[in-house]
């Protein structure tokens, strides 16, 4: 994947910081990881290569460990990230059908993004909130009942509608300073 | 040695009343804001009551719990007003919100008709004990969750939190370990084996550098109980681990949490620093020079971290996979040293026993599984939610008089016990107790405490495809037969539920999924065929069906089944079909009655839902064909 300009002095800052924060040991290849995926929204090829030269170990390892936990994204998030819950109750009572819903509308399959970045779309486990089932993530906006014509009516709204700020930032807004390790991307769940 | 830990503690403990009473002498509204309260919209009630109590200039502290349990009535509020029992309500929602501060905050009508239930005994409002659920459930680890704000650590030790730490803090480790060996307390993990003694292992181990490891990576993907305990109660656990750490000697612990649960990290880290704040973690605990930590690790997602040596790997910063026993944890674990790992749920109850006593723990449950079970009880059943129950319960009064039965008229077909490790019980084995072995026998096991209820429109084939599909993504690859059989199975029930089943499918099934059971290094794959078996077994004239007439009996399959409108019943004046419909499938006829292009219907269940109820007049049909065969009789 190309990147944008600008992308690559930013993921390098954000590396940098990182391989700064952490010992460099084997032991903290997975919490790099995640503290570089928190901030850049994914793993740039890039960031990988400058970890396993931090770490001193082959690039392939950190690759390995980045294909095989389902949490690390390769690919950029769009800027609305959709995640349909497929635990077990929302499963049984419509999951797969939302999933499809999406599918249609944005024209992309599971765990892509659209082109235009706007949306990506992918699946979770359990969200935990059961009894709303089939349950929707919209970054981390959670949208029980979803059927397909809520469906239309959520990406409208998403589309059209000015960046929503989810209960989670605002909150975080209100307290900030009072929590400082928190981040933006603090909801973040992926399956 | 000047003062004793005991007495250390009771300082703590006098200071924390105090403060906490203080804060109890005005109202207090407790908004549940565990991640099932935020979905409901809880964050939007705590700040309507915010403004609306600001607004009236009323002197009410607004503050935050976990999950109750009751998820199905979220957003929940407990207010507690000096002079009334303490209330529950539930269904908040702005209008309401306004309507509390006003008559109950302000004027003083606790207005009982939205109540939904009174925490302490009174004379005008039943409590938990005098519903059917509170007759069968008996609340152990859950005791706490959703009536102590989990964001302090004060409230915890005021209700005797910690109180077993410095009870053990003045024992000899060998004393605590016989209590919680003859506690039998079992892990709550999913296989039950007891904690004791894998405690006593661990404690024997030659190597003197030791770990305590806390299981928070929930694989199970329809349950959330730890998640709940961690975000509504976490000095509970981190209790727990303090005892466990004493009893093996341990000086380090770790939180393996998945990082999908934010909220429980946050909170867990919080409560960390909370309990290093008062001498509760860190060194010299309590002032008896006992010393241990604990850190957060955030799993990354991959459900084979569940199992105890993929989890260390993975902590080890390398690919969780599973790999041979002998040597157990308590030999070779995290770095290769002596470590304890345990669920959350089973180092919940290790304070609960050290405080209450060993007897008091075994008069609950059955003798082979004392204490009580956690569930979260979700599905096709009115009151979902997480639920505590005494072990030898049946799963007929979990699910009819704790659950309250299947909603809608209904019929009960089956309950999921133990998610992709689990099974499928029918109606016929409703009487069996719930405990490790009970359960076990009857093709299920306890797993860890996902619970689903499935009705006559749930389809078993598509529900044992559903789990075998999850364990073959989860499947880590090593070993051949997990791999390959789980994909081999997937192909079969997938083609099955598509209605191109073939004879003979049903009997390589049965000896893939023995195969796959008996040539699996891990429980990953040693348990996957489980869903499979057992829906076989208890069901399997819906496979035949599936197989031998291409029709799926809960009409759930979409390529077994056909939406059809019936001409008699549609009113040609309504156009909600229509309106409904994703793909523009639905048309109006020439004579103005609805009908559904078969090539441009996705069986979404839109129509079906937007039909008018005095209509009724879209039905799903299996086999598909049938639709053509009505469409000729109507023609004739
Ligand atoms: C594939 C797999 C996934 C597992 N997932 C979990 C899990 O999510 N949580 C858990 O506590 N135990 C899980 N276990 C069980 C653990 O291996 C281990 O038995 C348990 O954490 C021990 O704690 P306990 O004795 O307190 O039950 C899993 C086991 C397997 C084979
Ligand atoms: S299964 Fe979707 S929230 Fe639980």
């Amino acid at each position: 994947m190309e990147l944008a300009a600008g992308e690559k002095e930013e993921i390098l800052k954000h590396v940098g910081a990182v391989l700064e924060e952490f010992k460099t040991t084997r032991e903290s290849l997975v919490p790099m990881l995640q503290a570089v995926q928190k901030k850049v929204g994914y793993l740039p090829e890039l960031a990988m290569e400058k970890i396993a030269e931090g770490l001193d170990i082959p690039a392939v390892d950190v690759y390995g460990l980045a294909t095989f936990y389902n949490q690390f994204r390769l690919n950029p998030p769009g800027r609305y990230q959709v995640k349909v819950c497929m635990g077990t109750a929302c499963y049984m009572i419509g999951g797969k059908v939302a999933l499809e819903s999406f599918e249609r509308r944005l024209d992309i399959q599971e765990g892509e993004t659209t082109p235009d970045r706007e949306f990506s779309l992918e699946r979770v486990a359990c969200v935990g909130c059961c009894s709303m089932a089939p349950v929707v993530l919209i970054n981390d906006m959670v949208e029980g009942r979803v059927t397909p014509t809520r469906v239309d009516g959520l990406l409208l709204e998403y589309k059209d509608g000015e960046e929503k700020i989810s209960e989670e930032n605002k909150e975080e807004a209100r307290t900030k300073g009072a929590d400082n390790s928190s981040s933006n991307e603090e909801g973040e769940r992926s399956a | 040695m000047s003062v004793s830990a005991k007495d250390s503690y009771q300082k703590l403990k006098t200071a924390a009343q105090e403060k906490v009473k203080s804060l109890n002498d005005r109202p207090v509204v407790w908004v549940g804001t565990a991640t099932c309260g935020k979905a409901a919209g809880a964050v939007d009630v705590r700040e309507f009551f915010k403004e609306e109590i600001e607004k009236r200039g009323l002197d009410v502290r607004v503050m935050e719990i976990g999950c109750m349990g009751h998820c199905y009535a979220e957003p929940l509020v407990i207010i507690a007003k000096p002079g009334h029992p303490r209330l529950c309500y539930g269904y908040l929602d702005e209008g309401l919100t306004r309507r509390l501060v006003q008559d109950f905050l302000e004027g003083d009508d606790p207005c009982y008709e939205f109540a939904l239930v009174a925490l302490d005994p009174n004379d005008f409002f039943p409590t938990f004990t005098d519903f059917p659920r509170g007759v069968y459930e008996k609340k152990i680890i859950l005791e706490d969750c959703g009536f102590i704000d989990p964001e302090s650590i004060d409230e915890y030790i005021a209700r005797d939190g910690y109180e077993a730490v410095a009870g053990v803090l003045e024992m000899e480790p060998e004393e605590v370990l016989r209590q919680v060996k003859a506690s039998t307390l079992r892990g709550r993990g999913g296989a039950g084996f007891p904690a004791g003694v894998k405690w006593e292992a661990c404690r024997k181990a030659a190597e003197k550098t030791r770990y305590v490891i806390c299981n928070a990576d929930e694989g199970d993907p329809g349950a959330f109980m730890d998640r709940s305990i961690l975000e509504s109660n976490p000095h509970l656990v981190i209790e727990g681990m303090v005892i466990c750490a004493y009893t093996v000697e341990a000086a380090q612990g770790y939180f393996y949490i998945r990082s999908e649960y934010p909220q429980a990290v946050r909170r867990v880290n919080n409560a960390l620093e909370q309990a290093r704040d008062k001498g509760l973690l860190g060194n010299n605990i309590l002032g008896s020079g006992f010393n241990f930590d604990i850190e957060v690790f955030e799993g990354s997602g991959a459900f084979v971290c569940g199992e105890g040596s993929a989890l260390v790997s993975s902590m080890e910063g390398e690919m969780g996979v599973p790999r041979h026993k002998p040597p157990r944890l308590t030999a070779s674990g995290f770095r290769g040293k002596p470590t304890v790992l345990n669920n959350v749920k089973t180092f919940a109850y290790v304070p609960h026993i050290l405080r209450k006593g060993v007897e008091w723990f075994k008069n609950t449950g059955t003798e082979k599984s004392p204490g009580t079970a956690v569930f979260t009880l979700v599905g096709k059943v009115t009151n979902q939610g997480l639920v505590e129950v005494p072990m030898g319960t049946t799963l007929r009064q979990l699910i009819f008089d704790v659950g309250e039965s299947v909603p809608n008229e209904k019929e009960f077909k089956a309950v999921q016990i133990g998610g992709p490790s689990g099974g499928c019980l029918p109606e016929s084995v409703l009487d069996t107790p719930i405990d490790f072995d009970s359960l076990y026998d009857a093709g299920a096991i306890m797993g860890s405490g996902g619970l689903v209820v499935l009705d006559e429109d749930d389809c078993m084939v598509a529900i044992a495809r559903y789990f075998l599909e999850f364990t073959q993504q989860e499947s880590c690859g090593r070993c051949t037969f997990c791999r390959l059989g789980t994909k081999h199975m997937l192909d079969i029930l997938t083609a099955i539920t598509r209605g191109e089943g073939e004879q003979g499918s049903l009997e390589i099934l049965q000896e893939l999924a023995e195969d796959v059971k008996n040539g699996s290094l891990c429980n990953l794959g040693g348990t996957a065929p489980n869903p499979v078996l057992t829906t076989l077994r208890y069901f399997g004239d819906e496979y035949e069906a599936h197989i031998k007439e291409r029709r799926c009996p809960a009409l759930m399959c979409t390529h077994l089944v056909a939406f059809y409108i019936i001409p008699q019943k549609c009113s040609k004046l309504c156009n909600a079909c229509v309106g409904s419909c994703p793909t523009e499938a639905i048309y109006t006829r020439d004579d103005g009655l609805k009908a559904i292009n078969q090539e441009k219907c996705v069986k979404c269940n839109s129509c079906l839902k937007a039909c008018p109820p005095e209509y009724n007049a879209v039905v799903k049909l299996s086999p598909p064909e049938l639709v053509e065969e009505r469409e000729r009789e109507n023609n004739k």
